[in-house]
């Protein structure tokens, strides 16, 4: 396979990516691509799953080194899910992030992937946190990550607002990742959209032909 | 842990202390011209069909620029359910496959069922990950077990994809286009064997690391069905005079023998019970 990634920063699979998360007036709304490419011309997957379930609740998505990732996740959700048996409770969306930013910051030397974290919890119901690629953890209402992320920045700057219904949460999250993917060459697949709230979690899967398109398409 | 696995738990954490020990290694070697594993140049293919998997792989090794096996079997045996493709270095797929397979066997005389293909998954992305690519296996792993049928690749670095069509190796390029022109959800069992053999067979004419034979693997809840070889190589040589000599062949010119005088330096005597 070494014939495809050439002059990749990142060994192996990588998920150069668009990866978002945002709060609504209930919830939150967490979104991906769902390209995979080796180097820069090789499309490994088109269907990769970037939104994993570390706990009932609580979302997380990846960018960055697919196997990193994997791994990074696999043992995040091993931490929450033994945190949760001890204390009696579900794990709070911040010890999600923590146990991420952990495992990054502890061996950011080797590792190459970043997280957005997001879910609901009892006490602070949704919440929103990044985990860069050295370890930075960052709480914040709206945020962006991935090499797609670049070419939205203005988009999610001009155009979100707090409090916003589910609805118009969802729109403006389809319509970000159907720009950014409509630019960034390793962003592309399908978009897939959950949506976390007191009541439950809910999935939406938007196919490429059936994301919004924008005057010059 | 709950499962019986010989594996021993690794240390909590990542550990990165073969990365170290790379980098000593290539220090050795001057001017980074380190010894370059053989690979198996391959296409090998995995197809999910309506009652189960069907897995195909090409059959031919190589050493450079010498064929070195043709009839060489990249369908190894992972347990009775599942089966296992594999593509990169010949002697690290080799060696994690059959680790994986004795572990999995233990794992099943403990436990009394046949291991699940996300189980074999797990193992194989814990393992390939722990060595950050220097394990230099692409696999594909198919199999059927009480949650369905099930087709993964897990990559040298070890990434995992859960996929309904594949192809890896050299040649996985040729072989992805008929897999992707010809794939449909829910195929019948004839289709499906004849898609995985025109995608290898994509494979074999168009990638100089491919060739001879093509093998298939149908794996169904009652059965699995180890075809090989499935199609065989129109091209095979006819060898016109035989290579073996007989004993006896060779004249000799002169003979001398030598008796070896040999003396008794000790000798102890062990009565044994036999009663």
């Amino acid at each position: 396979m070494e014939k495809h990634c050439t002059e990749s920063r990142v060994k192996g699979v990588s998920t150069g990516t668009t990866i978002l998360a945002a709060v609504f007036d209930g919830g939150v709304v967490i979104g991906s691509d769902s390209r995979a490419s080796m180097g820069e011309e090789y499309v490994s997957s088109k269907t990769i799953n970037k939104v994993i379930q570390v706990h009932d609740r609580i979302f997380c998505c990846i960018a960055g080194s697919l196997a990193d990732a994997q791994a990074i996740t696999k043992a995040a959700k091993f931490h929450l899910s033994f945190h949760s048996v001890q204390m009696e409770s579900p794990p709070r969306v911040m010890a999600a992030a923590s146990v991420l930013k952990d495992l990054c910051y502890k061996n950011r030397e080797e590792l190459q992937a970043g997280f957005i974290t997001a879910g609901w919890d009892k006490k602070n119901g949704p919440q929103v946190y990044v985990v860069a690629l050295g370890g930075m953890l960052i709480n914040q209402l709206v945020t962006i990550a991935g090499s797609g992320s670049t070419y939205i920045y203005g988009y999610i700057d001009a155009k979100y607002k707090p409090n916003m219904t589910k609805e118009e949460c969802l729109q403006f999250a389809t319509n970000a990742l159907a720009l950014a993917m409509g630019r960034d060459n390793v962003s592309g697949g399908v978009a897939h959209l959950v949506v976390v709230t007191e009541k439950g979690v809910e999935h939406v899967v938007v196919p490429g032909d059936k994301l919004p398109k924008f005057h010059d398409e | 842990m709950a499962l019986s696995n010989i594996f021993e738990t690794p240390t909590p954490g990542f550990n990165f202390d073969n990365t170290a020990r790379n980098a000593a290694l290539e220090g050795l070697f001057n001017g980074g011209n380190t010894p370059k594993a053989m690979k198996t140049g391959t296409t090998i293919a995995g197809v999910v069909f309506k009652d189960g998997v069907v897995l195909g792989a090409d059959t031919r090794a190589t050493s450079g620029e010498v064929v070195a096996d043709k009839m060489c079997a990249k369908i190894h045996y992972i347990s009775p359910n599942i089966y296992c493709c594999g593509a990169g270095t010949a002697a690290d797929t080799e060696k994690t496959t059959d680790l994986l397979s004795s572990n999995l066997a233990i794992y099943s005389l403990n436990s009394g069922r046949n291991p699940r293909v996300v189980m074999a998954v797990n193992i194989l992305q814990d393992m390939l990950y722990r060595y950050h690519g220097q394990i230099g296996a692409n696999l594909i792993l198919g199999g059927v077990d009480c949650t369905g049928n099930h087709l993964y690749t897990v990559g040298p670095y070890g990434s995992v994809n859960k996929v309904p069509y594949l192809s890896m190796g050299s040649g996985d390029l040729a072989a992805l286009g008929i897999l992707e022109d010809g794939f449909k959800p829910d195929l019948e069992l004839e289709p499906a064997k004849e898609l995985v053999r025109a995608a290898i067979k994509a494979g074999i004419m168009n990638d100089l690391g491919s060739g001879n034979n093509i093998d298939i693997c149908v794996i169904t809840k009652q059965r699995v069905d180890y075809i090989r070889p499935y199609q065989e190589s129109q091209y095979k040589d006819n060898r016109k005079i035989k290579y073996k000599y007989r004993p006896g062949m060779t004249p000799f010119l002169t003979e001398k023998v030598v008796p070896l005088k040999l003396e008794v330096v000790q000798e102890s005597v062990q009565k044994m019970e036999t009663a």
